[in-house]
């Protein structure tokens, strides 16, 4: 027996009480957003500084003149992001799961990496830009490379392969033994365990902060500039001194900006799908 | 014929003895109950039976073979042994197929098309035909424990640990389950169930066991363990229940 649902009056003046709340709701957000923006640019405009501020920061002929070369210096750091991206998280992947055996054939290996990130972790990331990118070549070793662009990008890869494999460890961590005693009590090896069902799940659950880890490598290739290829930052530093004026700074720094902002949003999204997907529950 | 053998076996977790030199023999077909408090070493039983925890003392044997070798290979073991957990311990992150036929397809080489035909025609048989594709937070506990099982039992084992398998359930879904387990035993399987439902251990069980403290204090067919117990702990246990 099926009884088809007729709204009864009560619900239908409820769904206009809610209609009329969600007008007010929205014409309250709009005055006030408009009152604030209005309050913000009256006040910019009535400061004293702010044609100075906006000369130096927001000039629109330094910005023409200094985007091009900017934008050329930013694709190089693109470059070097989208290089060492899959190196890192393929690497951190690595050192996560060495210090994940038990076997005692592995022991130096497991040694080794935990050396690995507790060392390369405590080191500032522009201290180990200069250690390869100025240190290496003075080595004088034969095929060895001396690319400053090459030697920039293997530092970020060392810094950043130690924080994303201490990422990806606390993920398999957060995995309840329950499921590794379910997984081998089926006959599953460890190594198949981890595989098909640990790694799996723990790296749906780390994608948020490697991301994050992420928007800031994207941000530290601008440190590849103190090597001395012409990327984005150099380009807007070597602008602003002609020019005298920040300009092509701020240029620069919306790049980055633009590039971070969407990644963010990514994430969220991210989120969100694995949530609905997992029907809310933990 | 002797499946399997526990003979004097003995776990210590710090200084607490959980199970205290327990010998136990399991025949080929026959489903023997595991009953005692909670703490009395059942689940932890089980567990050494699978390799899950490392015996301290005795070995257990099956086939005529030493599980408790330390030469062994766990995971050839387990191959053998089936093991159903009190909280399901499904995979979230594969399908209620995936999860079925990923210990048949990784683990004993058979191919995705057959294995997949053979979870199909168990989920028939179970009633959970129309969940194959979906993941298990979309099931009911019931509906996720009876997956369990049959994930269990795809790789055709030759012995089924259920532990506390109906625990989680309320008492709804209990039915359900206990009918899986019911066909399992109709279809020859060999099982030794940690249980708390004591109805249903004196319907199905061969043999009943009472554990207290780590020691199996008494064994016998259901009738005289439920109808005229002989120990006084054994008494006073089911007084309570």
């Amino acid at each position: 027996m099926t009884t088809t649902w007729v709204k009864s009056d009560r619900q239908k003046e409820r769904e206009k009480l809610l209609r009329a709340q969600g007008r007010r709701s929205l014409s309250a957000a709009t005055i006030s957003t408009i009152a604030v923006v209005g309050l913000v640019v009256v006040g910019l405009y009535a400061s004293p500084g702010w044609p100075r501020v906006r000369e130096t920061f927001f000039s629109w002929d330094a910005m023409v003149t200094a985007l091009p070369d900017i934008l050329q210096g930013f694709l190089l750091n693109v470059t070097i992001f989208l290089i060492a991206e899959p190196v890192v998280l393929l690497l951190g992947l690595g050192v996560a799961l060495l210090r994940g055996l038990r076997s005692p054939v592995f022991f130096p290996l497991r040694v080794l990496a935990a050396l690995y990130t507790d060392v390369f972790r405590g080191i500032p990331v522009v201290l180990m830009i200069f250690l390869v990118g100025f240190g290496v070549p003075a080595l004088r070793l034969q095929g060895v490379p001396n690319d400053p662009v090459v030697l920039g990008t293997i530092g970020l890869i060392l810094s950043y392969t130690s924080y994303v494999a201490e990422v990806f460890r606390s993920g398999i961590d957060s995995i309840h033994p329950s499921q590794r005693s379910a997984a081998r009590s089926l006959g599953l090896s460890h190594g198949q365990t981890m595989r098909y069902v640990v790694v799996p799940q723990a790296v749906r659950r780390v994608i948020p902060p490697l991301l994050n880890d992420f928007a800031s490598l994207q941000k530290d290739t601008a440190l590849v500039a103190l090597l001395g290829p012409l990327e984005a930052l150099r380009q807007a530093q070597i602008h602003a001194g002609e020019m005298f004026n920040y300009t092509p700074y701020v240029a620069a720094a919306l790049l980055f900006v633009a590039l971070t902002v969407p990644m963010a949003r990514f994430t969220d999204h991210l989120a969100a799908r694995a949530a609905r997907q997992r029907g809310g529950a933990a | 014929m002797t499946l399997l053998t526990i003979d004097g076996v003995w776990k210590r977790y710090g200084d607490h003895d959980v199970l205290k030199g327990v010998d136990l023999t399991v025949d080929s077909h026959e489903v023997v109950c595991l009953i005692g408090a909670s703490g009395s070493g059942k689940s932890t039983l089980l567990r050494c039976v699978n390799l899950l925890e490392t015996v301290d003392d005795g070995a257990i044997t099956l086939d005529g073979v030493e599980l408790t070798d330390v030469r062994a290979d766990p995971d050839d073991v387990r191959k053998r042994i089936g093991i159903v957990f009190q909280a399901y311990n499904l995979f979230p992150h594969m399908t209620v197929l995936d999860n079925i036929t990923l210990a048949p397809r990784k683990v004993h080489g058979v191919g995705r098309a057959q294995a997949e035909e053979q979870a199909r025609e168990l989920l028939t048989r179970f009633g959970l035909e129309s969940k194959a594709r979906d993941y298990p937070d979309r099931l009911s506990g019931g509906q996720q424990q009876r997956v369990a099982i049959i994930r269990a039992i795809a790789t055709q084992p030759r012995l089924l640990l259920l532990d506390e398998v109906t625990s989680a359930l309320d008492p709804t879904l209990v039915n359900e389950v206990l009918g899986v387990i019911r066909e399992l035993k109709a279809s020859g399987m060999t099982m030794i169930l940690a249980t708390h439902e004591m109805g249903f251990a004196r319907d199905i069980a061969d043999t009943v066991c009472f554990l207290a403290d780590g020691v199996l204090l008494e064994r016998g067919h259901p009738d005289q363990i439920f109808g005229a117990p002989k120990h006084p702990r054994t008494r006073e246990f089911l007084s309570r229940t």
